[in-house]
């Protein structure tokens, strides 16, 4: 019988052919831990008796939340994770110094690679598989039986193809992409299950759509996203190599067969999709643009940033379109580029001055906005635009107010029109 | 165990559960005070120690804080009951001894009602409709980690064999 990637990534690390449904244990190639989820893992390390890691060199920490701190209490929880880096040594600990949000830096550093098994404590460690890995969110504890014991259990998840076709038209990124298949699937259509991207349109996805598209799959409720390598990824890791001096390790590449067995197939014509507005309060209410111009949606707050819209690109489209413009007398816009690299090479390219002279406010890499942690908290009945994953009640801050999920070029000429406009009229 | 219960609806998040604007501090207590505060604001003020929550489909969808099933089992909720939860929720609840029950006639029971549940029998009785369920049984590999104790104990076992 035919396997899909999903299954060959387990079946190599378990040494035999499995199938979807079986429950394996693997070593982990990368287990991931943050500010927030990591000093609730260091308490189960520590109380399980364990005085050191199974596998050092395959765990990482990231400060990325509430880094630099938001307050005393945020300062307290971060040492915790600090003292844990330092009395173990850790090779992987990326804190002020060297930071970034977690699923765009650890890429970034050449620590993703295909064919891994990944884990995180953080429900977006699915934005890995854009690499051909297989990579889920998981709690503190898993972490910790990760750190542990090296290893976790899962069950191998079905898959459902996701099939895009087409040339995507202008303005059209994965982001529209991801958030039309949550529109089609709703918020738990994924639940337990692997996304397979796959199809013509792929070609014309750089990574940092592919990125984007893996990152949202948890809110279709899916277990993983997954993107087979192909000369993009290729591209993308010989860069890697170079300016990290190697990767983590040797990739090891899968494809599905022909005759893998997907539970489901659902199709996406990408050249006729109008860039896609998710409504608040789910990420599966997704309207086309020209609802919401309709709607005539006037904006308080434009925020570009997060692990799934934070990147090089997400930059580079918002200045394009804001060179020479400035933000609308009532709206604000925040930008947070996810990594110190991208800030460095948005600053390289001109891109913050651009930003900046709009009428932006660029802050350092942190989750902080998107999650209603800090730095872009909106107030009782605020509306923003944000290239974040998540419309939740309350997700940025008062019940009352309200996040319309969008692409980072409807985030930029809204943020200039003061309500949600369509790009492509500009 | 006994409880009153009080009804949430479909897909509620972990930001519903516990706002991330709590989340620069993982004690139980403190997460305690605002549980599901984005949903109710007055939750806490109306709970008691040993209530029942009974929501619609997804429950605990969204991020993978297992700061969420700390908050619940931190403010007295003894259980959980929804026709489905959430993948990470569901594996986080186990790992934290927060006991959830999956029953597809979830929404057959109302706010007030007052459910036991015995976990023996499998069963979810409905003691205010006179009403008797059964919930899905759990994965039998997950038995094997309750049985242990969870999954931390599961792995101190491991180190003390290997040790």
């Amino acid at each position: 019988m035919g396997q899909t990637i999903t299954e060959k990534i387990f079946s190599e690390h378990v040494g035999k052919e499995v199938h979807a449904g079986e429950i394996v244990r693997v070593n982990i190639d990368m287990i991931i831990g943050n500010d927030i989820t990591t000093p609730i893992s260091i308490r189960a390390f520590e109380e399980s008796g364990a005085e050191k890691l199974a596998r050092p060199d395959n765990f990482s920490i990231v400060m990325d939340h509430y880094i630099p701190a938001k307050d005393i209490a945020s300062a307290n929880q971060a040492k915790i994770s600090r003292e844990f880096a330092y009395k173990h040594d850790l090779k992987y600990f990326f804190d002020e110094k060297d930071m970034g949000i977690e699923h765009a830096l650890l890429p970034e550093k050449g620590l993703v690679i295909p064919g891994d098994v990944i884990i995180g404590a953080d429900s977006h460690t699915c934005t890995h598989g854009a690499l051909g890995a297989f990579s889920t969110g998981m709690g503190s504890t898993d972490l910790a039986f990760g750190m542990i014991t090296g290893g976790n259990w899962f069950k191998v998840p079905e898959t459902i193809k996701v099939e895009l076709t087409g040339m995507p038209g202008e303005h059209i990124y994965g982001k529209d992409i991801i958030l039309e298949l949550i529109r089609i699937l709703g918020v738990d259509g994924a639940l337990y299950k692997a996304l397979e991207f796959t199809g013509d349109a792929i070609q014309h996805l750089g990574m940092d759509d592919r990125f984007s598209m893996c990152n949202m799959a948890i809110e279709a409720g899916a277990k993983s996203g997954i993107i087979a390598v192909d000369n993009i990824t290729e591209a993308y890791l010989i860069e890697r190599e170079e300016v990290n001096g190697g990767l983590r390790a040797k990739p090891k590449i899968h494809y599905s067969d022909e005759d893998a067995n997907y539970c489901q197939v659902i199709t996406i014509d990408v050249e006729n999709l109008s860039p896609v507005i998710a409504y608040p309060f789910l990420p599966s209410n997704g309207k086309p643009v020209e609802q919401a111009v309709e709607d005539d949606l006037k904006i308080d707050q434009v925020m570009i940033g997060s692990c799934t819209n934070g990147r090089i690109e997400d930059l580079r489209i918002a200045a394009e379109i804001m060179k020479d413009k400035r933000v609308a007398k009532h709206t604000r816009m925040i930008v947070t580029p996810a990594t110190q690299k991208i800030l460095m090479q948005a600053q390289h390219e001109g891109l913050i001055d651009i930003l900046i002279e709009a009428g932006a406010v660029v802050s350092n890499p942190t989750c902080g906005a998107c999650l209603g942690g800090y730095m872009g908290i909106l107030g009782d009945g605020e509306r923003c635009v944000a290239t974040t994953n998540r419309n939740f009640v309350g997700r940025m801050g008062a019940r009352t107010s309200e996040i319309y999920l969008a692409n980072s070029a409807v985030a930029a000429a809204s943020a200039i029109a003061g309500k949600i406009v369509d790009p492509r009229d500009i | 165990m006994q409880g009153k219960v009080w009804k949430f609806g479909d897909n509620i998040d972990t930001d519903l559960i516990i706002a991330a604007r709590y989340l620069n501090t993982s004690e139980p207590s403190e997460l305690a005070k605002h549980v599901m505060e984005d949903a109710d604001p007055q939750f806490v003020s109306k709970m008691g120690e040993g209530d029942i929550i009974v929501a619609g489909e997804n429950f605990g969808c969204g991020s993978s804080r297992e700061h969420a099933p700390i908050a619940l089992k931190a403010a007295g909720i003894n259980a959980v009951i929804a026709p489905t939860f959430a993948r990470i929720f569901y594996r986080n609840a186990f790992n934290m001894g927060l006991p959830i029950f999956e029953l597809k006639e979830a929404a057959e029971i109302n706010e007030g009602d007052v459910v036991r549940i015995d976990m023996d029998a499998g069963e979810i009785i409905n003691v205010t409709q006179a009403k008797t369920y059964k919930f899905t049984p759990i994965p039998e590999f997950m038995q094997e980690l309750v049985n242990a104790g969870g999954l931390i104990e599961f792995a101190k076992n491991e180190i003390k064999a290997g040790a």
